[in-house]
């Protein structure tokens, strides 16, 4: 037999039909970051709203220079400020609903704060005398996660969990740009998607994550196209528009709510300050760069919209910085406080039940404070006394 | 109360059933992972669970283990009762962020407030002819994370028992099943696994007289084969079962050497870094004026685990146990 009586006695069987498994046009971002403020949309708005929403951010531009203020007088070991990001941070907090949660990253105080968490227990990671100062369950606010986007399959879970219990409660989980690049970032999209959970991710892109660009991070036409591939919808907002984020979050939240599954919002930002206090931003950016965000700042945007409009005035705009003031000054007031540190709880919380290497290993952690204390005794008592050895070798 | 006869069951079929009770005991407990659903997992441990409590209980995940883990996370801290399934030893590695950055700390840096009750079964361990990343001892990484409980079984019983155990405790576990063993036989009366035993506590599995053996999981038969085999030299080795390499039971361990003056430890793990120098370590500080000799480590060779025709050369077999056993000093005493 040649070849070609082979090929002609070969019948192909087509494969089955292919076809898209999700129409991706619906999923896709605006061409540019939609905007309120400014805009025909503003007349739409409620003007209750954008006055909460000045107020918070007053307060929040407030709360951002207190704590960086409390890195140079020593009270915090260290403060990644979101100065130029309250809008996000403010908005992300006023979009959820009592029973919702909120899973932050370390950047993400202001927002915690927001949620009605006492100040100086968001600050407690970064004072240093515990890792979390809050009880999640209170506010149903996840711990301050410090490696990046790990927190986010945490809020797909969570989510997920409370849909199987039929509880009404939808996730907002924050990240930076940075983190979109995290392998973490990935599986908990997909788990959402896949799961349908009710959950929201809020990717502040503030254009750094420390030093790189977002040049350096990603190729995507943008972040919040990321979203197409995972089969949820993308959304692209002006950052520092704290009445377009407050929109946007709060048609995903009620997306996500009403069984819709998760969003993706990508809210470009910029990150006016460096990244820490212990950064030099002058490393890696200019001041025009810097400039030109100033100049496009969230708490202004909104001031300016407020006031043009006649829904603020000057005296209202004293009421919300002295507002702010009452709040920094019981921040400041409170922090310069020692807090109370007992050694011993370091081991406390380990295991619901101390292991025995762990009791002994506290029971050597007390040896040593007591040697401590009567070795500070003894320092301290007077020299006469001094002459008169009560043993020990310390 | 009526009895059933016990009868020869595998490690496989008493896990199985350790999942299926303890989802029928708490609606809290789900099972998730890869393949876990309507496959029942490639070793059948979920056998079943899917059809009878249902794939929001028995959950086949996207194949991501640190998504698999993380979503488990978020699960516990709405109050569920996560069994997390790594499909083998060296897959788990993606989820290795999440246990040591949030698993294992989550309760601490919370002190207390967010406790994650979570269950991460491994089967793990060479000797199934496994092709590579398919037989990794990664106990020691696990080991060397406070805020885990390392809970190892070697026997059909225990399996079953650890299992209820692990899963009922509210601190997070790593479960690791030795797979060689998951068709091993033993009998075991199925309806009534009354020994949910507790975390932590290392049992003798051999009395004797002339040195300890410790070991646990996948090394324990080979152990008292050897122990079997050692009577003919004229030892009497007895032989320690740790179950639990945290916590670790100081006690029991520390008990028998002080009777015995000798020990050897025994694992596949490589010997560098692995647990076999803390628990030399740990024995040496507490039972140093009652050896006779130091305490020696039988383990796997400290070498990326070999390919399955070279595997028999690395693990601890009887011999090796054997030499070790004869290196113990006995000619101080003669």
């Amino acid at each position: 037999m040649t070849v070609m009586e082979q090929r002609g006695a070969y019948r192909p069987t087509p494969p089955p039909a292919w076809q898209p498994r999700t129409d991706p046009a619906p999923l896709l971002p605006d061409t540019e970051p939609y905007r309120v403020l400014g805009t025909k949309a503003a007349d739409r708005a409620d003007t209750e709203l954008l006055r909460t929403l000045y107020a918070r951010l007053v307060r929040g531009r407030r709360y951002n220079a207190q704590a960086t203020a409390l890195t140079k007088q020593g009270r915090l070991a260290v403060y990644p400020s979101s100065a130029g990001q309250e809008a996000c941070e403010v908005a992300a907090a006023l979009v959820l609903q009592e029973q919702d949660w909120l899973f932050p990253s370390y950047r993400d105080t202001l927002a915690v704060v927001s949620r009605g968490v006492d100040p100086v227990e968001a600050l407690t990671l970064l004072r240093g005398d515990w890792h979390t100062g809050y009880d999640p369950y209170e506010h149903r606010v996840a711990p301050l996660s410090t490696p990046l986007a790990t927190q986010l399959p945490h809020a797909v879970g969570l989510a997920h969990a409370a849909r199987l219990k039929g509880d009404d409660v939808v996730a907002l989980a924050m990240v930076g740009d940075g983190g979109t690049s995290e392998g973490d970032f990935h599986e908990a999209l997909n788990f959402a998607a896949v799961w349908r959970a009710p959950v929201v991710f809020l990717v502040q892109n503030n254009g750094f994550a420390i030093s790189v660009p977002l040049d350096k991070q990603t190729a995507a036409p943008s972040l919040a196209h990321k979203a197409v591939g995972y089969g949820m919808p993308g959304r692209l907002v002006d950052g520092n528009d704290a009445a377009a984020v407050h929109e946007v979050l709060s048609e995903a939240v009620r997306h996500a709510r009403e069984g819709g599954g998760p969003t993706l919002v990508e809210a470009v930002t910029y990150r006016v300050e460096a990244h820490t206090n212990a950064d030099d931003a002058t490393r890696y950016r200019g001041d025009a760069e810097v400039e030109t965000w100033r100049r496009h700042d969230p708490v202004e945007l909104l001031e300016r919209e407020l006031t043009e409009r006649g829904l603020l005035d000057e005296d209202g705009i004293r009421a919300a910085r002295e507002d702010a003031e009452t709040m920094a000054a019981d921040l400041r007031a409170r922090m310069n406080q020692d807090p109370q540190l007992d050694p011993l709880d370091l081991f406390a919380h380990v295991y619901a039940e101390p292991t025995p290497q762990l009791r002994e290993q506290q029971a050597q952690l007390r040896a040593e404070l007591e040697a401590e204390a009567e070795a500070e005794a003894q320092a301290q008592a007077p020299a006469d006394s001094a002459s008169a050895p009560q043993g020990g070798h310390r | 109360m009526t009895t059933v006869a016990a009868k020869p069951a595998t490690m496989a079929q008493a896990l199985t059933r350790a999942l299926r009770d303890a989802m029928a005991a708490d609606p809290a407990v789900h099972v998730l992972g890869e393949d876990v659903g309507t496959l029942g997992g490639v070793f059948r441990i979920t056998d079943g669970l899917a059809a009878e409590f249902g794939d929001d209980r028995c959950t086949d995940t996207p194949l991501a283990e640190a998504g698999i883990l993380g979503t488990a996370v978020g699960m516990a801290m709405y109050g569920l009762r996560p069994v997390v399934e790594m499909q083998f030893d060296a897959f788990a590695y993606p989820a290795f962020e999440q246990v040591v950055s949030h698993v294992t700390k989550m309760r601490n840096r919370t002190r207390g407030t967010m406790p994650l009750p979570l269950t991460i079964r491994v089967p793990y361990g060479g000797g199934i002819g496994g092709v590579e990343h398919h037989s990794d001892s990664s106990e020691a990484y696990y080991m060397a994370t406070p805020g885990l409980h390392v809970v190892t079984p070697a026997t059909v019983a225990d399996a079953y028992g650890l299992l209820r155990a692990s899963i009922a405790s509210d601190d997070p576990v790593v479960f690791l099943e030795p797979k060689r063993l998951y068709w091993s036989k033993d009998t075991w009366n199925p309806e009534e696994p009354a020994s949910v035993e507790p975390v932590g506590r290392a049992v003798v599995r051999r009395f004797g007289r002339s040195a300890t053996l410790i070991t646990y999981g996948p090394s324990l038969a080979v152990c008292m084969e050897a122990a079997e085999a050692a009577r003919a030299e004229g030892w009497d080795l007895e032989v320690v079962d740790l179950r639990s390499l945290v916590p670790f039971d100081d006690e029991t361990v520390c008990a028998s050497v002080r009777r015995t003056g000798r020990a050897v430890v025994v694992h596949e793990s490589g010997s560098f870094g692995g647990p076999g120098g803390e628990i030399a370590a740990r024995v040496t500080e507490r039972c140093f004026h009652h050896l006779e000799a130091p305490v020696l480590r039988v383990a796997g060779f400290d070498i990326p685990y070999p390919p399955p025709m070279l595997e028999r050369h690395h693990l601890p077999g009887v011999d090796r146990i054997l030499d070790a056993v004869g290196r113990l000093q006995w000619e101080a005493e003669s």
